[in-house]
């Protein structure tokens, strides 16, 4: 199964950590972006140069900032394949924005039934 | 190399990773058996059958797991006792996920493992039919749609999910020590349940030696509708063999010398059923129970287990430096020292704030008798 890892972390938790140990975190996220279960990954500049788009009655709305208004931002995602839920959560945790104040919110995707990977019948 | 993996696979991350599969390899390899006399096909070739393996992998997982549905179609099954130990082992770890809200965990297990139906439950806890079915079926559904896996967990986190476990029939034991006997005796099927299935963890015996001695005192807690003091009860309403099965219970947990909270409450419950009672050593249990549940409730019977065993003064100081203020419990027991201090108006202002927190009938009758009697 495929599990998306929603990272909320609270702002400025990452650059406040001192130089070497800002190295390793980073080298942590390296590292599960390129674990093999690894499927897709994605980091968000920050949510300062979010823009958000609504249409209402045809009109298109867009306004400064973020969708919501939260103490944690959505910064960043990766998608797992996992065998069941509690590799996915022990992959969730171990997610450096998990024990920086943030949490990680472990969603299925939903699996797309047909073609899987169709390329290789060319 | 990686631009003709990406043509054939038409799939980009597919062709890294089936790169980076082939590069581990070639590393591990070459050292051992000499570089191949064409490194560059060698590469293409073994990256080009990692990723068709792959794909063949996962079309086979995929049809795999539509085939079996696991958890839907198991939570139903065990209904009826035919499932095997190991499966309802498997099963509890299920139904006690964490990531499953606990009222789900306590009704999944009430429902597929203990012997009750949902409307059955539902009146358990005192939520219509309805309300029942729709918490049982999203739970069953999450287990399904999210994985939560069909299995015993690993070792490393074995203690943290036996816990989930444990507390969640402990709760079940405690929704009916509140007056609704079926869900304690259920409890205490299930804590029997868990013991023949995990009979090398102490804290599984731990806990039902604990349920037991509580449930062994049930008649004598109650005279009509008031609730009686353990040191007013009726020894003649304990049940003897329910004691019995509980020290029984506990010494099993004791001999595993792996005993946590539920064993020592067990001891505890265990002292208590003795005449005279030891305080000093109820004492001494409440405080390693502290120190490893880092509770004032746990702190609060500790001062209790002082004052009984004749230091009021010391078990008053105790109290007082709880934070426990909307804790009614604590109120009615600084009454109690209070009124044995002689400080009469002091007790009768505790217990009237004790008053206003309770919310049981019994309890609210038992304090106002406290006052007239002060």
């Amino acid at each position: 199964m495929k599990y998306a890892t929603l990272i909320y972390s609270k702002p400025g938790s990452h650059e406040a950590l001192p130089d070497a140990e800002y190295k390793a975190m980073f080298g942590e996220y390296m590292a599960l972006a390129n674990d093999p279960r690894c499927v897709s990954s994605g980091q968000l500049e920050p949510v300062e140069t979010a823009t958000t788009v609504r249409v209402q009655d045809g009109e298109t709305l867009t306004t400064d900032g973020p969708y919501a208004d939260t103490k944690e931002v959505f910064g960043g995602y990766y998608v797992f394949e996992a065998g069941d839920l509690d590799e996915a959560l022990e992959l969730a945790s171990r997610i450096p924005a998990a024990r920086l104040g943030g949490a990680i919110e472990v969603r299925p995707v939903v699996e797309q039934p047909s073609e899987v990977r169709s390329g290789v019948e060319r | 190399m990686l631009a003709s993996l990406i043509g054939f696979l038409g799939d980009f991350d597919l062709a890294e990773e089936a790169a980076q599969e082939a590069f581990a390899i070639a590393a591990e390899r070459w050292p051992r058996d000499g570089v191949p006399s064409n490194p560059g096909a060698w590469l293409y070739a073994s990256a080009r059958n990692r990723a068709i393996d792959r794909i063949r992998r996962e079309r086979t997982l995929a049809e795999k797991t539509r085939l079996l549905e696991v958890p839907e179609a198991t939570v139903d099954e065990l209904d009826d006792d035919t499932t095997i130990e190991d499966e309802r082992l498997e099963l509890i770890f299920t139904c006690c996920h964490p990531a499953l809200a606990l009222e789900a965990q306590v009704a999944l297990t009430l429902r597929t493992l203990g012997g009750l139906g949902t409307e059955e439950i539902a009146r358990g806890f005192l939520v219509s039919e309805e309300t029942m079915k729709r918490r049982l079926s999203r739970a069953k559904v999450k287990i399904k749609t999210a994985g939560i896996p069909f299995a015993v967990p690993a070792d490393h986190k074995l203690p943290e999910r036996l816990d989930a476990v444990l507390a969640v029939v402990y709760l079940i034991y405690n929704e009916g020590y509140s007056g609704r006997v079926d869900l304690a005796a259920e409890a205490l099927r299930l804590g029997r349940v868990l013991t023949s299935l995990m009979p090398d963890e102490a804290e599984v015996h731990g806990l039902l030696g604990l349920m037991l001695l509580h449930h062994a005192r049930r008649q004598a807690r109650f005279s009509g509708d008031d609730l009686v003091l353990l040191e007013d009860q009726d020894r003649a309403l304990w049940n003897g063999d329910e004691i019995a099965a509980g020290r029984a219970a506990l010494e099993q947990a004791i001999a595993l010398r792996q005993g946590g909270p539920y064993t020592l409450q067990a001891a505890i419950a265990s002292l208590q059923c003795e005449e005279p009672v030891d305080w000093n050593e109820v004492a001494v249990l409440y405080g390693r129970l502290a120190s490893v549940t880092h509770s004032p409730v746990v702190e609060l019977n500790r001062a209790v287990a002082v004052a009984q065993a004749g230091a009021v003064e010391r078990a008053l100081e105790l109290v007082d430096r709880l934070d426990l203020d909307s804790y009614q419990y604590l109120h009615s027991t600084r009454g109690e020292l209070l009124r044995r201090l002689g400080r009469l108006e002091d007790a009768r202002d505790a217990y009237e704030r004790a008053l206003e927190l309770a919310s049981s009938e019994p309890e609210r009758r038992f304090l106002a008798r406290r006052i007239a009697e002060l």
